[in-house]
């Protein structure tokens, strides 16, 4: 880059101030909308004990995140302003609705199934079949929805990214409760998702946009995930059901799912920093207008 | 009544800029916005840096040798107030919303400083403020413009490098003195902000008269606002939900064949 390039090497673009809360909300959100899905189709397909197990899993995450994304905020005692408005321009705010949501079916669906209370409304927590899935893709989209390069060129991908990382780890964590065969399918499919999906984004982002993934934190976290993912999934695929080797496989695929979230997170913080993303392919994008 | 006001904005005509941050001091003074650093940033004059929570008006000073040439290009830089506002749709609470003037503005006692417009400006203008947790920028003196009165930074320019009025009337203004500049020889005085300049973001509320391209003066050249793309990201979003679906279905019914 000359001086021609960009003013002093400043960045043009703002870092995310999102700090250490937003990452692991991603993960620990992602996990109990996938459980709450999964939970939901479970009962639907009769399988009670599943469920139950599902459900547990889908409450467990739903109790980590919202106190997450409070203590991120600037001015955390004005977390309500969230719901002051509804907003389809804000992916946070559509966000914010959405895990509301999550939190009423989740806490009715473990209500019903592990307490039997409030039988009759606590089908209702069958609309978890919409508000977990939203639960898990949402992040993305909110991501995407910025002007930092590597997020939001990757904005097709990303959901696939944050879906299939939340089934690994909501199958790897209901595995780990007991969920047997059903949820270790659902840690398999999710990492060889998670796998697929994310060589498709960085193949796609190209040599330029999606370098920050090659690059530094988000480069060490890249190759963490793809490591701990493929190394969880073997292990759990080879153990056939034996009970120790397969938690070993849900521990590494719940690392790799978090580590995913983590280089996600870094990606936008590096993508920002460097002037030479925006202006390079803005550069080219104004001539050609001219 | 409000549509009968027309839309307030800036016309910064860098070729009279003569670096002597007047506006950026006006408007800390006015707007009581917090000193954020003294520090000597070896860029040439300026020790400002950039636009952020705690300066809403900033002076870049550009120093170039074109081949033994010198030439010092000084620019005042400001929130671009755009058409299509980044900050303003991705803000969750309401915060951030559009003025009777066409200005986009944060209202403090809304902002819970969730930070997502931060990312979402694709001009790095708004940031949040550290020692009080919201995000902050350029109001274009909001409470000035209700009693008719001329932004700070306009106020105390002394070259008229900062002018204020309807953005309709400044589009005029600019393009007559881009034409003046290019008939005296300077090829590449552009104008930056027009929607024809900036159609990503529907063209800016602020004007800007650059001598150079605007990666130069650290300006995006293209700046889209992101929501322009929501569409297909709720659509990508759903195609991963069903997949989630069908997966958990899969998972569960797959054992039963057996």
């Amino acid at each position: 880059m000359s001086a021609r390039d960009s003013y002093y090497g400043r960045p043009i673009l703002k870092q995310p101030t999102w700090t250490w809360e937003i990452p692991f909300y991603f993960f620990f959100g992602g996990m109990a909308g996938a459980s709450a899905t999964f939970a939901t189709v479970a009962e639907l397909a009769g399988e009670d004990d599943l469920a139950r197990r599902a459900w547990a899993v889908a409450l467990g995450g739903m109790a980590v995140g919202p106190p997450l994304l409070i203590s991120d905020l600037g001015r955390p005692a004005r977390f309500l302003n969230m719901l002051r408005v509804f907003k389809p321009t804000s992916p946070m705010s559509v966000g914010s609705w959405i895990l509301n949501g999550a939190g009423a079916t989740i806490t009715l669906g473990v209500a019903r199934t592990w307490f039997g209370r409030i039988p009759r409304l606590g089908r209702a927590s069958h609309a978890a079949g919409f508000a977990g899935p939203a639960l898990a893709t949402y992040t993305a989209v909110l991501v995407a929805d910025t002007a930092i390069p590597v997020w939001h060129d990757a904005r097709l991908e990303l959901p696939f990214v944050f879906a299939s990382g939340s089934a690994m780890s909501a199958g790897s964590a209901i595995a780990l409760a007991g969920g047997g065969a059903p949820a270790r399918r659902l840690a398999l499919a999710g990492a060889v998702g998670e796998l697929a999906s994310t060589a498709i984004m960085e193949h796609r982002l190209g040599p330029l946009i999606g370098e920050p993934y090659r690059e530094g934190r988000a480069g060490k976290f890249a190759k963490l995930s793809k490591g701990l993912t493929a190394a969880g999934a073997v292990t759990m695929a080879a153990a056939r059901g034996e009970r120790r080797a397969s938690a070993a496989g849900a521990a590494l695929m719940l690392g790799g799912a978090l580590a995913t979230r983590w280089s996600v997170f870094h990606a936008g913080r590096q993508g920002a920093a460097d002037p030479k993303y925006v202006v390079e392919p803005q550069r080219a994008r104004r001539a050609a207008r001219a | 009544m409000s549509a009968t006001i027309p839309r307030k904005g800036f016309f910064t005509d860098t070729s009279v800029c003569i670096g002597c941050k007047a506006c950026e001091v006006a408007c800390k003074q006015w707007n009581d916005v917090p000193e954020d650093g003294l520090d000597f940033l070896a860029m040439s004059y300026d020790n400002t840096g950039q636009l952020d929570a705690n300066t809403w008006r900033h002076v870049a000073f550009i120093e170039q040798d074109d081949g033994g040439d010198m030439r010092w290009l000084m620019s005042s830089d400001v929130c671009k107030h755009c058409t299509s506002a980044a900050c303003l749709e991705v803000c969750p609470t309401g915060a951030l919303f559009r003025t009777e003037f066409g200005t986009v503005v944060v209202q403090p006692d809304v902002c819970n400083g969730c930070g997502y417009c931060v990312p979402a400006c694709p001009y790095g203008v708004i940031d949040r403020r550290k020692e009080d947790g919201r995000a902050w920028k350029c109001t274009l003196c909001y409470d000035r413009l209700k009693d008719d009165m001329t932004p700070a930074c306009a106020q105390a320019c002394p070259t008229q490098s900062i002018q204020f009025g309807d953005v309709d009337e400044l589009a005029v203004v600019a393009d007559a003195r881009v034409a003046e500049l290019q008939a005296a020889g300077m090829v590449k005085a552009q104008l930056y902000g027009k929607p024809a300049d900036t159609p990503g973001v529907g063209g800016q509320g602020s004007l800007f008269l650059l001598l150079d391209e605007p990666e130069v003066y650290g300006l995006p050249p293209d700046p889209v606002t992101s929501t322009r793309n929501l569409r297909s990201m709720w659509g990508a979003a759903a195609g991963a939900g069903a997949v989630l679906v069908a997966g958990s279905l899969a998972s569960i019914f797959a054992g039963r064949r057996r």
